[in-house]
């Protein structure tokens, strides 16, 4: 069956089945449509209420919805075939900056339930592809982790972009009824009713009378006399009752399962004693551990799939896939829960488990059992095995430990962990084969997870693969808490770190206004446009965007305008300018691409329309640097809001206020539009109310010493990040020349004075004047020889006279040749001269980097 | 019996004495934690204050130390970072990150010695790393995740921080300064360098905090002591003043003098006539006829003692003072120019030329002055 053909390669033809139900004018609604593919026999019905795959902007992600109304749209101008859908998503479409508001990994094959009216919902129906099956799931059923099966999404909470909510009872009622309403799914329906009935069952024992059910119909359906069924449900039945021998035995297997190739031969051979038939025995290893693919497993299921494929119904399918779930439910009966990883990082390979203390019971209980597997010779010989087996008591020793002393366990470490984990790879890989290599490691890996949880408990999951690139790196967190400011002096240089962000930006209330009607209007427009923000450093240019994206996300939280999605890239942060595609495409879609596709990737996205798409928000900074001899990038940035679809809104920030003049070509200015907005200096007064509003409540500065500094910076630059730092430096000062510890006085004028002396005065004055007598007479001889000559310029062997003379007035010894070339070029190099190399010797010429002013003002001081 | 006794107490002596000395010899040479910081005390504290602020509150910090070459800097930072270390929170609670603007000459291969430094590929497992672009994102990540309160800080020293600033874009200072001003993972910032220009480089101008400005350069007092050191023996105990004096000449012996002292007569009055054309033509460059006329001048009217050499062996002469690089071509070599008409210039000078006359053994009178008057031979 065609699953999600592209467009490009396969030609569909799209007709009505029967006869339009309601008949208007312009407008008649259907009830099934048929589509048909070229080349292919069975065509695909499509009827209200099922759910459905449609073209998106993705390729290998098509969008999936329920189509609520098939009709035909006379008024249209394209396509008359039109459908109305209830849209879901999945967790990739979902805006990368509220991903995490899921606060878990989400499953590969999950989606959520786009509870979200404003979002277009009339679609052209000939950009459906094909059926897919969605199964609702309450909140707290486990999602099967089953790679082979694509077509199968999960739903279980709803998306309305502000927060994920769990599906309300009646929606999740109508989703149930869906997937069973299904003609083909009828005696699964009995199985359902026949589980209500009984309401004080768990869901786990309900799930497993619905396998049995579904066995019972695959029986009846495909071969009648196959012996896997009774086998299953007898298996199924024991490890429901989880006290009984055999489920000790079948607990054992699994772990055995789990550990290495070795012990899989073992456990088959098991097994198949404990199986009177042998035609049943690939079942064996799938019931005990679903997610275990060995190669025999792989087998079976293309087996069944093989079977499954059959028949012409995708429906056959679902009934395979669910009995996954199903399975795995029955191990959560055992009342443990897994803690969902956290933000996926890689560093939380161990997850915070929560012990109870039955729990750590059980696990002691079965450590002994472990360690009888352990002594049977033929396992030790193998050495991976062995490594695991060490690796697991380690473990098991660990969180022995971690009974204890909980909060040990939150420090281990990353590198440790990280390092036994490839270690364990390393481990494993020898004597396999490749495919059944990483799927080994893996069940290897997974299963040191589910070790620290329960040892009996097979992976509920496949754990996620393990590509690096979705690994996010952090610095490790401190091993003491960070001290809290003790004195008013602290505190002071705590608001006054250009790092503290100020609740609000005085003196900008004017630029603010105007870039938040101008983003605001773009989004309640659902319109694009871009802006032109320019200003030298320091005069709030990126914190006055900042502050108008939160107050339009406040606002967006509470209605009063469209969600959007915001995306910051800075030109600094890239190593090359075509990097910005990657960049954006990835804070967008949280997909990497190389540089070129990324840019065809994001030009399809802002130029073809999207279904369920918010206004974008993207913030340039440092555009300059984004200057490419083509022009390429500025062109595309300033290029995608025009068109309709993109519903992007640029802007961007650069330092000189005639860029789009200067560097751009008219083609790129011009579509950048008019727009534009400078900051300016700021004033001295307006750095003291930026000072005084930093240092509300805090009585740490001398009203004069305020004045004085910002009177000091707006008469160099205007630089509110060189103005704080002058007053968190007084502040050291202050401390520093202050007696008592305890008790600081305030920060007066003389200490700011003393700020302002230190960042403005000339570095070069002070070298000079603690330069040695020698390199300052060598610079007394420069200056007499460039009043003599007249020039700038002058030979080492005019400068070398000229100090040979001086030496002599002064009646000095005077230095030798080789002295004073070592000074010379001492002096190049803290360059306050500016010599060429010393190959040159005699004829090097030499120039002063510094004003003779400056230098005579030096001397002079001695 | 009292000559043997003292030649024992002198091989006693002589062996303290050696001991002294490699004492003395290890202290010159390594720069020992141990040596006292003289004259940046209140620098040093002023940086220990900054690191501490860093390691126990969060704070972001940058700092600069300028000095010339000799003057302490490194010596400054790793005293401060060593006390720093001894202190337990701190040690446990600081990343450091060491570069040097001589090895890490470009982003790339900083970043690579930062991720390492800061141990973050064991976080990616088995990825072989990627693209600078990757890198850099990778980095600043791992960076920006962090907070002032739950993140460790780290320490960054740039040695050779100038260099750092020739990278292209400033890439790795604009975003470690970012880092430092906005509310990320707190770093302490510490450049070192001996240039003072950098103040005028657009984007570290900002951030520029602290200047510290030491003198005059340890390095060389150290050499001077070695080589007084060097003249204890046991007839002579004690470093004197005169050692010192002796030391200090060793130290600041002109070389080219010494090359002088080692020429042939011939070379000698070679130099002196090319002395005699720059005096005459006013620093004007010669070629070598000039110089043979002058020659031939003085050997035929006045020389009593130079012999008439024949003009290969002349050339030779001078061909030797330009391998010792005495003289210069003034351009390049070119193949088709007649040697004898290459233009030259001489690399001493007067006083030079006078003084090491004066040292040099054996000169014959008439050559000495000859030196001294251009028109001696009239």
């Amino acid at each position: 069956m065609a699953y999600c053909p592209t467009r490009l390669r396969t030609r569909q033809t799209y007709s009505w089945v029967d006869k339009p139900l309601d008949r208007k004018l312009h407008y008649q609604t259907y009830k099934e449509m048929s589509v048909k593919i070229e080349g292919r026999l069975p065509e695909i019905d499509l009827q209200v209420g099922q759910f459905v795959l449609i073209e998106g902007d993705d390729d290998e992600n098509p969008y999936v919805a329920k189509l609520v109304e098939l009709f035909e749209d006379d008024s249209e101008p394209y396509s008359k075939k039109r459908a109305r859908v209830q849209w879901f998503i999945r967790f990739c479409e979902v805006p990368v900056c509220k991903q995490h508001l899921l606060g878990r990994k989400p499953d590969a094959q999950e989606i959520f339930w786009y509870d979200y009216p404003a979002c277009n919902s009339n679609i052209n129906a000939e950009t459906i592809i094909g059926h897919v099956q969605v199964v609702a799931l309450a909140p707290d059923e486990v999602i099967p982790m089953d790679l082979k099966n694509e077509k199968t999404f999960f739903v279980k909470l709803s998306w309305n972009e502000k927060k994920f909510k769990p599906l309300p009872p009646e929606l999740f009622a109508q989703l149930d009824k869906l997937q069973e309403g299904n003609p083909r799914c009828q005696k699964s329906v009995e199985a359902r009713t026949k589980s209500t009935e009984s309401p004080s069952w768990t869901t786990a024992e309900r799930v497993v009378k619905r396998i049995e059910s579904r066995h019972s119909t695959s029986k009846s359906r495909q071969t009648p006399s196959h012996p896997v069924t009774p086998r299953a449900r007898k298996r199924l039945e024991l490890s429901s009752f989880p006290r009984t021998h055999n489920t000790r035995i079948s607990q054992q297997t699994s772990w055995a399962s789990l550990e290495s190739p070795g012990r899989m031969k073992r456990k088959v051979a098991f097994s198949e004693i404990t199986s009177p038939s042998k035609r049943s025995q690939p079942d064996g290893p799938q019931n005990s551990s679903p997610a275990l693919r060995t190669p025999e497993k792989a087998g079976e299921i293309q087996q069944c799939c093989a079977e499954d494929d059959k028949k012409p119904s995708p429906d056959g399918c679902m009934i395979l896939r669910t009995r996954v779930p199903a399975l795995k439910t029955t191990e959560t009966s055992e009342e443990r829960t897994l803690t969902p990883i956290k933000g996926g990082q890689k560093s939380s390979v161990v997850p915070s488990v929560i012990l109870k203390p039955e729990n750590i019971k059980t696990r002691e209980a079965k450590e002994p059992v472990q360690d009888e597997a352990t002594s049977t010779p033929h396992r030790i010989r193998r050495k991976s095995s062995l490594l695991t087996l060490n690796r697991m008591r380690q473990q098991l020793r660990f969180l022995g430990n971690s009974k204890s002393d909980q909060e040990e366990e939150e420090f281990l470490p990353v590198a440790k962990i990280s390092a036994s984990d490839s270690e364990e790879e390393e481990a494993s890989t020898p004597p396999l084969p490749r495919r059944t290599r990483s799927n080994v490691s893996r069940n290897l890996h997974s299963s040191m997870k589910s070790s620290l949880q329960t040892p009996s408990k097979t992976p509920k999951k496949t754990p996620e693969p393990r590509t690096p690139r979705h690994a996010t790196p952090r610095i490790r967190s401190r091993n003491l808490a960070a001290q809290e400011p003790a004195n008013v002096l602290e505190e002071a240089r705590l608001r006054l770190h250009v790092s503290a962000v100020p609740g609000s930006l005085p003196c900008r209330e004017q630029e603010f206004q105007d870039m938040y009607n101008f983003v605001e209007s773009k989004l309640l427009d659902h319109t694009g446009g871009c802006m032109y923000i320019s200003g030298v450093p320091g005069t709030g240019k990126t914190a006055t965007v900042h502050e108008v994206i939160r107050c339009l996300q406040q606002a967006s939280q509470a209605n009063d305008v469209p969600p959007f999605q915001y995306i910051e890239v800075n030109g600094m942060e890239l190593t090359e300018p075509h990097q910005v595609y990657v960049q954006i495409l990835q804070r967008l879609t949280g997909h990497r691409a190389t540089a070129h596709h990324a840019a065809e990737l994001l030009a399809k996205r802002f130029r073809t329309r999207g279904s369920s798409r918010e206004t974008t928000v993207l913030l340039v900074d440092e555009l300059d640097l984004l200057w490419t001899q083509k022009q390429d990038i500025m062109y595309n940035l300033f290029d995608w809001p025009t068109h309709k679809e993109a519903r992007l809104v640029v802007l961007t920030i650069a330092n000189t206020m005639d860029l789009p003049e200067r560097l751009m070509m008219n083609r790129v200015s011009s579509r950048l539009g008019l727009t534009r907005m400078s900051f300016q200096p700021y004033t001295h007064s307006q750095l003291q109310q930026i000072l005084v509003s930093r240092l509300k409540h805090l009585k740490a500065f001398e009203d004069d010493a305020i004045q004085l500094v910002a009177r000091k910076v707006a008469a160099l630059s205007g630089d509110a990040r060189r103005c704080l730092d002058i007053c968190r430096r007084a502040t050291e000062i202050c401390e520093f020349s202050c007696q008592k510890p305890d008790s600081p006085g305030l920060v007066t004028t003389a200490h700011l004075l003393e700020a302002v002396e230190e960042m403005f005065s000339s570095s070069y004055i002070t070298a000079i004047k603690n330069s040695s007598v020698l390199e300052q007479s060598f610079l007394r001889a420069i200056l007499a020889e460039f009043r003599r000559s007249g020039l700038e310029e002058a030979t080492f062997q005019q400068v070398y006279s000229q100090h040979v003379a001086l030496c002599r007035m002064e009646g000095l010894p005077y230095p030798t040749m080789s002295e004073t070339m070592a000074v010379c070029s001492h002096l190049g190099s803290c360059r306050l001269l500016l010599v060429e190399p010393s190959r040159n010797d005699l004829l090097l010429r030499v120039r002063l980097n510094v004003s003779q002013d400056d230098v005579l003002y030096a001397l002079k001081e001695e | 019996m009292s000559s043997r006794k003292s030649k024992s107490n002198n091989l006693i002596q002589a062996e303290y004495l050696s001991q002294v000395q490699r004492i003395l010899r290890e202290r010159f040479c390594h720069q020992s934690p141990h040596s006292n910081l003289f004259g940046v005390q209140v620098q040093y504290k002023h940086l220990i204050e900054l690191l501490k602020r860093t390691a126990i509150h969060g704070e972001s910090n940058s700092v600069l130390i300028i000095g010339p070459r000799g003057s302490g800097k490194t010596m400054l930072i790793n005293h401060a970072l060593k006390e720093l270390m001894e202190v337990e929170e701190m040690s446990e609670n600081v990343l450091q990150v060491h570069l040097n603007g001589l090895l890490q000459i470009n982003d790339k291969i900083a970043l690579k010695e930062i991720t390492r430094q800061l141990n973050l590929e064991n976080v990616v497992g088995d990825k072989v790393f990627g693209s600078f672009a990757e890198n850099l994102s990778f980095l600043l990540e791992a960076l920006k995740k962090g907070d002032r309160t739950s993140s460790c800080p780290v320490i960054f020293i740039l040695d050779e921080f100038d260099l750092f600033a020739h990278h292209k874009n400033q890439t790795l200072l604009y975003n470690l300064f970012d880092i430092s001003q906005s509310a990320q993972t707190p770093v302490a910032v510490i450049g070192l360098t001996c240039r003072l220009s950098l103040s005028e480089d657009r984007s570290v101008r900002d951030v520029l905090q602290k200047h510290f400005n030491v003198s005059k350069s340890l390095r060389s007092l150290h050499t001077l002591l070695m080589l007084a050191l060097n003249r204890v023996t046991p007839s002579h105990p004690f470093m004197t003043a005169a050692d010192l004096m002796e030391a200090n000449q060793l130290c600041s012996m002109d070389s080219k003098a010494n090359i002088v002292h080692g020429l042939s007569v011939l070379e000698i009055c070679l130099i002196i006539a090319m002395k005699h054309l720059n005096d005459i033509y006013e620093e004007e460059p010669f070629n070598f006829q000039m110089v043979y006329n002058e020659f031939q001048k003085f050997v035929q009217r006045k020389a009593h003692s130079v012999y008439n050499f024949e003009k290969p062996v002349v050339m030779k002469a001078f061909e030797h003072l330009q391998q010792l690089e005495l003289i210069r071509p003034m351009e390049r070599t070119s193949v088709n120019a007649q040697r004898e008409y290459q233009l030259m210039k001489l690399l001493l000078d007067n006083t030079q030329i006078m003084n090491a006359l004066q040292k040099y053994p054996n000169c014959p009178t008439d050559v000495r002055q000859w030196a001294t008057s251009s028109l001696s031979w009239l």
